[in-house]
């Protein structure tokens, strides 16, 4: 077992924010898919026994685990190279909101316009292009979230560009038209390498919503 | 003459959130002007502070706004050194941070549920916190904690804070509800750990008294039963969603909202 191992799904977004990071950072790592359709590996089980979810990243044989504190784990211990946090106190507290806002709201409504018909589709969908306004107006003319540098709002934000797709199609709207520069953002997130081999394409996701859809008895 | 201090929270006095605020400033000695805020007729202070949220607490420091209190906390001990509440090692913050969003996440839902449900639902909650509390008492007994007065070491840190603003919850639910949520016997490590948290000076300038908590979750137990007597609830879409698959690994991979 290599120094560093991740343990994985391939399409999942929380897993793919540790591969981004990952990249950034440089760091020689070994990738190992688990079997989320079947049986939890023993090293899964024994590496989070609290969640038994991936990510786990595991560094010299000590775990970490949710993808957020994984982020900044590796960031905290390969400091010498592309910073993912900003160093003052300021800005640091304002990215960990940001990254927390994409998980509390962007994720939990995102996910809501694809469980969901009807009425309380329509709701979610009117909540979800009010948080993408949100993330337009923290954005502003900026590079990234991060300013003219990639950091931690924009690698925890990242992965969910490959479900744009998939929020649009479900719901019915453009995420182009509702926060064109979030689409912009995107876009030029999908042209760093670190970003372009973590994220799944957009179709491959669509698929997985499909299979989601089915297992929650929604169509 | 005072001195205007260049900090100021907007705060509640019953709201645990507030109390970890209140509880770093103390612990780093800094000085600090307190808002109390009526978090039902939300005033245009929060709004303008924290618009995303609207809730306390809030940290202005020199006029800017810090919210969510664990990203306060870590502003606190980013910008005053002294007295240090994180750890210095990378993995034993991740370890911390671990178990403060366990305690945000998992932990505080299922004691609040206790508190807002009554008969088999409410049963399901103490089961629900008795089964949080074995995973964290598992990891004191046993585990990355094992061996320390406190989950920060010798002193009081990050995580204490977090998890020690909000245990008196327990007792008060046990209370007013009577229901059993931390027994000493099957909970010895916790026990033990939360008796010499709420010994600490400090702490005790910080949680309010015990008569006023039980005064205040009394009066919010009795309005929450007459408003279910009195109005149909059905059960929110998004708690249906996700009350299925819950155990589904493919799901949770793709959708955990503690992934």
């Amino acid at each position: 077992m290599k120094a560093v191992v991740l343990l994985d799904f391939w399409a999942s977004p929380f897993g793919q924010r540790c591969r981004i990071a990952l990249a950034e950072k440089g760091v020689d790592y070994e990738y190992r898919e688990e079997n989320v359709l079947g049986d939890k590996s023993p090293l899964l089980l024994q590496s989070n026994p609290v969640h038994k979810k991936i990510p786990v990243l595991i560094h010299d044989g000590k775990p970490v685990c949710e993808s957020l504190i994984i982020v900044q784990y590796i960031d905290e211990a390969w400091p010498d190279r592309a910073p993912l946090l900003p160093a003052d106190p300021y800005s640091r507290a304002q990215a960990r909101f940001w990254a927390d806002f994409v998980d509390v709201k962007f994720n939990e409504c995102g996910s809501r316009l694809w469980k969901l018909k009807g009425e309380a589709q329509a709701a979610a969908k009117e909540e979800f292009i009010g948080i993408l306004k949100l993330l337009e107006g923290e954005l502003g003319d900026k590079k990234y979230f991060g300013g003219d540098a990639f950091g931690f709002v924009d690698v925890a934000l990242a992965p969910f560009v490959s479900w744009f797709y998939s929020y649009e199609t479900c719901a019915g709207f453009s995420i182009e038209e509702a926060a064109p520069k979030v689409a912009a953002w995107g876009k030029r997130c999908m042209e760093r390498e670190s970003v372009a081999n973590a994220l799944s394409h957009p179709d491959k996701i669509y698929e997985i919503v499909g299979v989601l859809k089915k297992k929650f008895g929604v169509e | 003459m005072d001195q205007h201090s260049s900090l100021k929270l907007l705060g509640s006095w019953a709201d645990s959130h507030t109390h970890r605020v209140q509880l770093a400033l103390k612990l780093k000695g800094l000085e600090f002007d307190y808002q109390e805020e009526d978090v039902v007729n939300i005033s245009p202070a929060l709004v303008l502070h924290n618009p995303v949220y609207k809730m306390v607490p809030v940290l202005l420091h020199k006029d800017r706004p810090v919210v969510e209190s664990v990203v306060i906390l870590q502003y606190i001990d980013e910008t005053w050194a002294g007295n240090p509440l994180t750890p210095a090692d990378p993995f034993e913050r991740a370890v911390a941070r671990f178990w403060c969003h366990f305690a945000e996440d998992k932990l505080a839902p299922a004691v609040g549920a206790v508190f807002s449900s009554s008969g088999e639902g409410q049963k399901a909650a103490v089961d629900q916190v008795h089964e949080n509390l074995k995973l964290l008492e598992c990891e004191m007994r046993d585990g990355a904690f094992k061996g320390r007065r406190f989950f920060g070491g010798d002193k009081i840190g990050l995580l204490d804070v977090v998890l020690g603003c909000g245990s008196y919850w327990l007792a008060v639910f046990e209370e007013v509800m009577e229901v059993k949520l931390v027994d000493p016997e099957s909970f010895p490590a916790f026990h033990a750990w939360l008796r010499d948290f709420e010994e600490q000076n400090e702490v005790k300038e910080t949680i309010p008294a015990i008569d006023k908590l039980l005064e205040y979750a009394r009066g919010v137990r009795q309005m929450m039963l007459s408003l279910s007597s009195s109005t149909s609830t059905s059960v929110p879409a998004t708690a249906a969603a996700n009350a299925t698959g819950n155990d589904d690994v493919a799901v949770d991979a793709i959708d955990g909202s503690s992934g």
